[in-house]
Parts: C-alpha cells; structure tokens; sequence
C-alpha cells in the first residue's frame, strides 16, 4: 500500500502538491514526508523498536545488567501458574467494575439534569469537570486520608451515626472500595460532558414529537435518549476500560507505605495490586525484565479481550 | 425530559441534586485546605476539624525543609513546557500534511499511527528504559521530554480540526502567490487553527504537569525529580506521620494547575465534548 503511487481516484484540487509528473512519484513530496517524520521516528525508537525487544526479552531471563540467556516458553509457562498474577487480574477487573459502572450511570444521570437546566450550567461544568484534571498523585493523598481507619473522615461519620470503624486501606474490599471511590469521583464528571455533548446533537423535534404521543420522562430516557447516545456509551465504555484496566497511580500512591519492600505491592495481602502494578514489580523492584514482558503481553492480552466482550456488548443491544 | 417550561418544584428539586454533586466534586479540595492549615497532631483528633486552621505556615515551612519544592516543579515546568512546544509544533505540522496533501502512502501511514495508538504502556517500557539506560538520559529530564515529543492523538485532533478549518481556496491562492510549503503552514494554517492549538496546548501540559508512572521510573536520582514524584516520595515517607505537611504538598501542586485550569476551561471543556461525538 506504501508504494501505491495515487491514493485518491479522482483528482480533486490538490491544494499545494506541487502537481508532480507521475513518475517524480515519491521523491517531489520530500517536504511532506519532512513534515510528518518526527511522529514516526520517534515512534520507531520508542514505540516499534520497543515492543518488538519487549516480545524478544518475554523469550528471554534478564536482570538488565549481565547477559541474556533464552528461555523459550518458560516464562510464559510459569506466568499461566503464578497464583499473584491471576489475583492482580482479579482485583483489577473487581476495582475497574466497582469505578466503572456506578460511574456511567452518575455520569448518565448528571448529563440528562444538565441537558435540561438551563441555568448555571457553565458552572456545574466548570465544577463537574474540576477532579479531572488535579495530578492522581495529590489526588491521592487526599483520599488517603479521607480513608484513613484513625482520622479519617469516612471513619468519623460511621462514629457519629453509630457505626463501626472500617480499616478501609487495611482489608480487601475495603481498598478496593477506596481506589474505586478515587476513580469514580475523578471520572464522572468527565464523562458527564461527554454525554452531554452528546445528547446536544438529539433533535429537540424527537423529544417534543415523545411528549405529544403522551410518553413519560423515563420511556423517552429509554426510547429516544439512550438508542441514541449508544455510540457515545461505546466511546465511553472502551476508553473506561482500557484506562480502567491498566490502573496504576491511584493504588501506587494510595498503597506504597504498606510494604517496607516494595511500593508497588498493592496494600496488605496485595489485595490492591493491580495487572499493571504487579508488572512494576517484577520488572524495577525484582529486576526480571524477561518475566516483567511477559506480564506486559498478558496484560496487553487482558485488556483487548475486554475490549472486544464491551464492543460486542453494546453492539448486539443496538441491534434488538 | 423536564423541558424548560417544567414545573417551578422540580427545576428546584434538580438543582438540589447537581449542587449536591457539585458539593462532592469539590469537597476533597476543601478538605485538603482544612488539612494544610492544622497541625498533624491536630488533624489526629477527633471529631475532625471542618473549618480551616492557623497552621498554613508551618506546615508550609515543613514542606520546604523536607522536599526541594520550587526545585522539582521547576523540573515539572520545564519537562511540560517543553513537551508543550514540542507537541503544537510537530503535531500540528504533521496533521496539515495529513489534512490537506495527498502523497504516496499517506492512507498508510494514517492507519499506522491510529493502531499505535492502542499499544499500551508497559509493553514499551522496559525496552524504553533500556534503550534510554544506554543513551544516558536516565535520571535526566531528556528521558521524560523525548519520548513525548509529537503524539498520535495530538496529530488526529488536529487533523480532524484543519480539515474543515482551512480552505483549500485559501491555500490555492497562497500558492498563486508563490508561498511554499513551510510558508502555508506558518502564515494560512496557524493563524486559522488557534484555537484547536489552545486545546491541545493545555490538554498536553496538564497531561505532562500530571504524569507519574514514567517519572518515577526514569527519575532515578531522588533529588532531581518532577513535583509530582516529590510528592508521592514526600507522601512514602512522612504520609503516616506529618500529615500536615504532606497535604500541604498537595495543595500547592496543585495550585499551578489549577490556574491554567480556570483560563482554558471552556475550551477544554467545549472541545472534548466535540471531540467525542464526531
């Protein structure tokens, strides 16, 4: 395909090609190639290059300083059997769901009030929109203290109703809870204005068309509002997943002091350890650079998978 | 939905709902106020202060003594300046050629820059690392400002925004005039695509002020690092015990953002959701 000489059939007005005779073919357009190559050198030594040494080193042993010595299957034979690794899967996906989907349906919910007050809308945007852009890190660190079993703010609100204290960042579901709690108020609000935008391009002419036929808010949310903004979900399912399941700072700060040995170990009994901060473990604070890629293809693996179930998910619905 | 004409109780009734949302957007930032003005040993006691304190400055006087703080958001200020200029220049650059040329191979190479794309992170790092290792760029700043240069979103934002921004006719006509490659680009395109430039400008630049995985990898000297590796350090080794002075960290790293925040709001905020549904 790189060496087609035309890609258009028609030869619509090229605004400034130098009207080449056909066979200077590919060399008039030197300024063009110019033009484009930055993107592509860089991507050729820190993306293609990358990824090729990263299949090549999943093959291999390496601690990244003495030599390296082939490994065949061996590393991806032990990565199927490590327990850790199948339970950093099972807490990513846990937390991804626990963030994702009370998040799409606020972000859902939040897009349709917006849509219909007109009033201060500029500000609720302003003010919706503000988590996502504070640094994960600071983020965090807040969090973490809202969440802290001694003094933290959730803590104190069970007391004063009564309840019992939780040790949110100390047992399983409660860290969970807590970076799911993170993701959610940092990303709602982002996908409330991109629902928005969305609903903005559905006709008033359909809704006011609902109301004469006599149907309510919630069969016109049904009928009219959600086929409609089905390829907006997609767009906002794919994206949750693939940043969701690849979730790495919100736990890393949250959890790094739990582990005198490593800051990547995800809390006590790992139960925070996430795909991605498992492979940093390996990789920088085990030094396994051969076994590290290879946890970097299973997670890649992870991933396009979920990415194809969602794809499929939403898709079929469209078609009933 | 409620249209406009809705009764007076249930606008009421939905604007209590999204103040309520709003309250819970912003309250982590009020807390981190409350936070950063007590002593730690106040902040240990219960019930817990709701109202700001009188500690601001020692806490303040804490941070500077336990962290280089102006150090490292200089670091943050050069590495997401520079990426900054770095991306509007080869971005918008490549996505005028994408936008308005047609050349041998260019279906191609679009295509091949929107698979890469999806490659996720980590199966580029450790060879990232290695590769920079041997450079020597580890440890330096060079490590974190290259590799983020130019961008495959960066370019197809762009493109999608001077297809329909520039005119050909304009572009016709300052070729009549004899104005090369290079001049159409600087004199016709730019001047057209500015605010697509703002957006993606700020949109690069809280990316790069907020980045974390990659920094704290490559950072590998502890006194040479972003804000935002500073802090999580800060956080690692005083986050159980001055709290104070750890939150008030926060803070302040977040104020620059903050900033450029509220001047690109409506930008940022209008754009993506365009971005979106296109």
């Amino acid at each position: 395909m790189a060496t087609a000489p035309v890609v258009e059939t028609h030869p619509a007005p090229l605004a400034a090609a130098p009207a080449p005779h056909p066979k200077k073919g590919v060399l008039s357009h030197w300024r063009l190639y110019a033009a484009i190559s930055p993107f592509y050198l860089l991507f050729l030594a820190f993306g293609l290059i990358p990824v090729g040494f990263s299949l090549y080193l999943s093959f291999h042993r390496w601690d990244g300083l003495g030599a390296m010595e082939y490994a065949g299957l061996s590393q991806y034979r032990y990565l199927l059997a490590d327990g850790q690794f199948w339970s950093s899967i099972g807490n990513t996906v846990v937390i991804w769901a626990l963030a994702t989907f009370p998040m799409i349906f606020l972000a859902m919910v939040t897009a349709v009030m917006l849509n219909s007050a007109v009033r201060f809308k500029n500000v609720y945007r302003f003010a919706f929109f503000l988590p996502n852009v504070t640094s994960i890190v600071a983020v965090a660190i807040i969090f973490g203290s809202v969440f802290s079993t001694n003094f933290g703010l959730v803590n104190a609100l069970l007391q004063a109703v009564g309840l019992d204290q939780v040790a949110w960042l100390n047992t399983p579901w409660g860290i969970k809870v807590a970076i799911a709690t993170l993701m959610t108020w940092q990303w709602t609000g982002y996908n409330a204005i991109i629902f928005l935008a969305g609903l903005q391009t559905i006709p008033g002419e359909l809704y006011e068309a609902a109301r004469m036929d006599g149907a309510g808010p919630v069969q016109t949310f049904f009928r009219i509002t959600l086929p409609l903004l089905r390829p907006v979900l997609l767009f906002v399912l794919v994206i949750s997943t693939v940043t969701g399941l690849q979730s790495f700072s919100e736990p890393q700060v949250l959890l790094q002091t739990t582990d005198n040995n490593s800051s990547f170990a995800g809390g006590p009994g790992h139960a925070g350890q996430t795909m991605v901060l498992y492979f940093f473990q390996q990789t920088f604070d085990n030094n396994d650079f051969g076994y590290g890629a290879a946890v970097a293809w299973g997670i890649f693996l992870v991933v396009v998978l979920f990415s194809i179930v969602n794809w499929r998910l939403v898709q079929r619905r469209g078609e009933d | 939905m409620a249209s406009i004409k809705g009764s007076r109780k249930r606008g009421v009734a939905l604007h209590l709902v999204l103040v309520v949302g709003l309250l819970i957007s912003v309250f982590p930032f009020y807390w981190a106020v409350i936070m950063s003005t007590h002593a730690s040993t106040e902040i240990f006691s219960y019930p817990p202060k709701l109202l700001p304190g009188s500690h601001f400055a020692e806490n303040v006087r804490h941070l500077f003594d336990n962290v280089d703080f102006f150090g490292s958001m200089a670091n943050s200020l050069l590495v997401a300046g520079t990426v900054t200029f770095l991306v509007l220049f080869f971005d918008s650059l490549a996505a005028f050629v994408f936008a308005k040329f047609r050349f041998p191979g260019r279906r191609f190479l679009f295509a091949l820059m929107m698979a890469i794309f999806m490659v996720p992170a980590q199966l580029q790092a450790i060879p990232q690392f290695v590769i920079m290792a041997k450079l020597g760029w580890i440890g330096s700043m060079t490590a974190l400002v290259v590799p983020a240069a130019a961008n495959a979103f960066g370019i197809f934002w762009m493109r999608q925004y001077m297809r329909s921004a520039i005119h050909d006719e304009l572009l016709d006509a300052s070729k009549l005039d004899g104005a090369g490659f290079l001049r159409q680009y600087w004199h016709v395109a730019l001047p057209v695509v500015r605010p697509g430039l703002a957006f993606l400008g700020i949109f690069t630049f809280m990316g790069q002020w907020n980045d974390y995985a990659w920094p704290l990898i490559a950072l590998t000297d502890p006194h040479n690092v972003t804000l935002q590796v500073a802090l999580s350090q800060l956080n690692g080794v005083h986050g159980t015990t001055d709290y104070g002075m750890v939150m008030t960290g926060a803070l302040l790293a977040l104020l620059p953002l903050l900033a450029v925040f509220a001047i690109g709001a409506k930008q940022i905020i209008g754009d993506l959701g365009k971005g979106a549904i296109r």
